[in-house]
């Protein structure tokens, strides 16, 4: 399992390319060193035969044998010498710090003859590099460096007094100088250690480095989109790989997150429409089951009702259950009615055609409250792409509300309509906000005008709150809503995931102050100035698509009006002011068909004058 | 063959026979039950009966193969078939498969009278096969829809305008099914009405009201006031001015599907 790991393949890989490069590196580094010191011993013994040389040489010349010898002696003493010696042209060994050797015959095919001696006739000339060589005395002995040095004929040694040279010899002799290389082998084996601890710590460090950042860079983001990918196929569609990196690993575990989204959204949908199906089965099995006992209590009830003609008490009675039946019966059949909904169906439409179809189907109930209905249509309406039966229902809710809250005392409901163009900048209402993460930003819990704020982490020095932008374009009803003043500095970050909303190269055109910025799927970047009190702000998509055309339809009723506390909550659902009346959904499926549509619905309320209900539709859709 | 009887009623719903057998019964009926659909189609063999009242859902042999199976013995009863709402399309589908009524259950007494009293009155004349003894309205001349007109049982008919608009109405063996008719509702322009659903009342002298199911689904565009302000013109003249609303239709080609020709069948 291990060796199949990523972190660690790519680990090994570096570290034997580390150790290949660093272990030729080394080795030529030992070899160029050890060379570099031994010539520089070969140096070193070259320049003590000169000196040697030098120094006997008067004594030479003058044929002084026992000063040369103690010379020698002396200089042989030297703990860095091992040995010097002067031979004659025939091997005899003459001078020696070694005493004893004094007088002995040298082979010539020794090792420090042969160079010279080895084709018969003696060579005249050597190199420095000829003249060295090293050699072991014994197999188990330390290293020794000799060099020859050649004692050449010049005129002063024939001219001698001693004349023991002739004129016509060319090399007199060979001093030999041998040294102990002890000390350099020390050395090289030192600098060999050495480089070789260098060479395996730096490899180990390398290894250790490289595998943490493997780990840290490749091996946990891979562990956990790999977890995340597990987890995803086990069904959560929920979890998000938080994303905390902006290399390609974390791009691509943003693509993941985008993706588990979508696919968790499509599979809402589905779910949905699943449950929908679902509720219309069981609707519609329970209108199986509940019809037979139903049929039973209603035939009977029915039956007795028609036969207990003479008995007045027991007829009212048996008209209760009759009519208590009749109307579960009812309940039933809207279970199943619910069951079939078709699908939203938009065709082009005259909206004054809905409006009268809706205000046909209350005309009974508006009758008996002695509500009147006033028309006053403005005549230029272009026609609406609708839902026509969605929107009749839209009205017919409208004018019930407008009815009950009209009460028993009678008034009038008012119906306008006219045409208007809007700019898009006060009236396009932001659906979807995201951060550069993909999280969503609207808060659904505070809503402005029944519609979710986008929400913003504000951190101003070591304060920390939250903002609640107006979710209309262009709007700013909510202020900032800060309990403290944001400075100029302030950071603005998604409240899930704290990365910076900042727009990195753009500035405020009015104040110059830093820019906030957020995703609106499909349609863009929002942008706005983070300074407090500079309603600037930028939406690109939606300011190049110029004016909008909409069509408005006031609904004015002269009821009693609806309190302010209520007045904000009225489109959330199972809000209802009707205490048992209602179900309070009636407002909120309103709102739900009107935002399918791109509509807007808003109310204006004064207690106890009436209430006003503002839709607006779009002309195109 | 033994003597005939007035209905048999098919139901696997104790409580239900036992309610449809008394209703019918207080009406001077004679009422025979059968839980299951095989033993209906045994007592079916054993004497005849006017009015078979079958549910669909049932156990074993359901109401389409009790239909079948009555229609393949040639057997001269006609068949109201009861059922819930959850199966209003199957009920519309019944029709079309030879069923002359349905009622929608749960029902009351007197919507279950209806039903039986005007079935009663078809099966008088349509004409007794199988008793010999011709009542006394029996092989009473009745009109069929037209060519082009499409029918629901032998209850409504539809016909396609060249607007796409629908027209529909009532047809003239129901109008005398009903016996005498005292008045006529009509639901209002704008309201929505599926196939199958009652889309009218009739009133009958004998003080029942009369649902009349509707041929095809969509919305009332024009009702026929002139219809509704005297009845006796669906009596006159059903399927031209005794015309009862017009349709905008919201899925014609399904709903024509499950509807019969004018002219065709025993009716």
């Amino acid at each position: 399992m291990m060796m199949r790991k990523l972190g660690f393949k790519l680990t090994l890989v570096a570290c034997v390319t580390a150790l290949v490069t660093i272990g030729i590196f080394s080795f030529f580094n030992t070899r160029s060193d050890s060379r570099n010191l031994l010539a520089e011993v070969e140096r070193h013994a070259s320049q003590l035969s000169d000196a040697v040389k030098s120094a006997t040489e008067y004594d030479m010349l003058l044929n002084q044998r026992e000063r040369i010898r103690q010379s020698i002696q002396r200089m042989g003493n030297q703990p860095s010498i091992q040995r010097i010696r002067v031979m004659n042209k025939a091997g005899e060994i003459i001078y020696s710090s070694d005493r004893g050797e004094i007088g002995r015959m040298v082979d010539k095919k020794a090792e420090s003859c042969y160079i010279c001696h080895s084709d018969g006739e003696p060579l005249k000339r050597l190199e420095m590099k000829e003249r060295t060589r090293i050699f072991r005395a014994r197999p188990d002995a330390s290293r020794t460096l000799g060099i020859i040095s050649p004692i050449y004929n010049m005129p002063s040694c024939w001219t001698a007094a001693c004349h023991v040279h002739s004129k016509s010899q060319a090399v007199l002799g060979v001093l030999d100088v041998t040294m102990p290389l002890t000390e350099v082998d020390k050395d090289i084996r030192q600098s060999q250690l050495e480089i070789l601890v260098f060479a395996g710590g730096a490899v180990l460090a390398l290894s250790l480095i490289i595998g943490l950042f493997v780990k840290r860079w490749v091996d946990a983001p891979v562990k956990e989109l790999l977890a995340a990918t597990r987890r995803v196929a086990d069904g959560d569609l929920r979890y998000m790989i938080k994303v905390t990196r902006d290399d390609e690993l974390g791009m691509l575990a943003e693509a993941f997150n985008n993706m588990t989204h979508r696919l968790s959204e499509a599979r809402l949908q589905l779910f949905q429409s699943d449950k929908l199906a679902s509720l219309g089965r069981l609707a519609a099995g329970v209108a199986h089951e509940i019809n037979n006992p139903l049929t039973g209590v209603l035939t009977y009830s029915s039956y007795l009702l028609k036969r207990a003609g003479g008995q007045p008490e027991m007829q009212k009675d048996l008209q209760v259950i009759v009519r208590e039946t009749m109307r579960s019966r009812e309940i039933v059949k809207s279970l199943l009615d619910f069951a079939r909904q078709s699908v939203p169906n938009r065709t082009k439409a005259d909206i004054h055609r809905v409006i009268d179809l809706a205000a046909a189907v209350v005309e009974n109930q508006l009758a008996i409250n002695k509500v009147r209905l006033v028309k006053e249509y403005a005549p230029d309406i272009p026609p609406v792409t609708i839902d026509s039966n969605q929107i009749q229902q839209v009205f017919i809710n409208l004018f019930v509300n407008a009815a009950d809250a009209i009460g028993q005392a009678g008034g009038v409901i008012t119906v306008t309509s006219s045409k208007l163009s809007l700019s898009p900048v006060g009236t396009t209402q932001i659906k979807k906000a995201l951060c550069p993460k993909r999280h969503d930003l609207l808060d659904r819990e505070y809503r402005i005008d029944g519609m979710p704020s986008i929400r913003i982490k504000v951190r101003s020095g070591a304060e920390e709150g939250f903002l609640h932008l107006d979710p209309v374009y262009g709007l700013d009803r909510a202020g900032s809503g800060l309990p403290f003043e944001a400075g100029s500095g302030a950071a603005f970050m998604c409240p899930e995931c704290s990365s910076s909303l900042i727009a990195p190269k753009t500035t405020c055109p009015k104040c110059g102050s830093a820019v906030y910025a957020f995703e609106v799927p499909f349609k863009g970047m929002v942008e706005g100035c983070t300074r407090p009190g500079c309603k600037w702000r930028r939406w690109e998509a939606v300011d190049a698509a110029g004016t909008m055309e909409f069509v408005e339809v006031k609904v004015r009723d002269t009821g009693c009006g609806i309190p302010g506390k209520d007045l904000a909550r009225i489109f959330e659902p199972f809000y209802s002011t009707k205490d048992q009346k209602g179900t309070g959904l009636g407002l909120a499926v309103i709102w739900g068909i009107l935002d399918n549509h791109n509509g807007t619905i808003g109310v204006e309320s004064e207690e106890g004058r009436g209430t006003v209900f503002t839709v607006r539709i779009p002309v195109k859709p | 063959m033994k003597e005939m009887r007035d209905i048999l009623v098919v139901d696997d719903e104790p409580v239900i026979l036992e309610g449809i057998s008394k209703v019918c019964s207080g009406d001077g009926l004679s009422v025979d039950m059968a839980e299951n659909g095989a033993a209906a189609l045994a007592m079916l063999s054993l004497r005849p009966y006017r009015i078979v009242v079958c549910d669909i859902m049932m156990p074993q042999l359901d109401g389409f193969q009790c239909l079948e199976e009555a229609a393949r013995r040639k057997l001269s009863s006609l068949v109201v078939m009861a059922t819930g709402f959850s199966t209003l399309e199957n009920t519309v589908k019944s029709l079309s498969c030879g069923a002359v009524d349905f009622i929608p259950k749960p029902f009351t007494a007197d919507e279950l009278l209806s039903v039986i009293r005007r079935t009663m009155r078809l099966s008088a004349m349509l004409g007794p096969a199988s008793s010999g003894e011709p009542g006394p309205q029996a092989c009473l001349v009745h009109v069929a829809p037209p060519q082009r007109y499409y029918r629901m049982g032998y209850i409504s008919w539809a016909l396609v305008e060249d607007a796409g608009t629908v027209l529909t109405g009532v047809t003239d063996l129901f109008m005398r099914s009903l016996g005498e008719v005292s008045g006529v509702s009509l639901l209002p322009a704008g309201r929505e009405i599926a196939q199958g659903n009652s889309c009218a009342e009739i009133r009958s002298a004998d003080g029942m009201a009369h649902g009349v199911m509707c041929p095809v689904s969509g919305k009332v565009l024009e009702r026929n006031a002139a219809a509704e302000a005297g009845p006796e013109l669906l009596e006159k003249d059903p399927y031209f001015s005794g015309w009862m609303y017009r349709l905008l239709p919201s899925d014609l080609e399904r709903d024509l599907q499950r509807l019969l020709a004018g002219s065709s069948g025993k009716f």
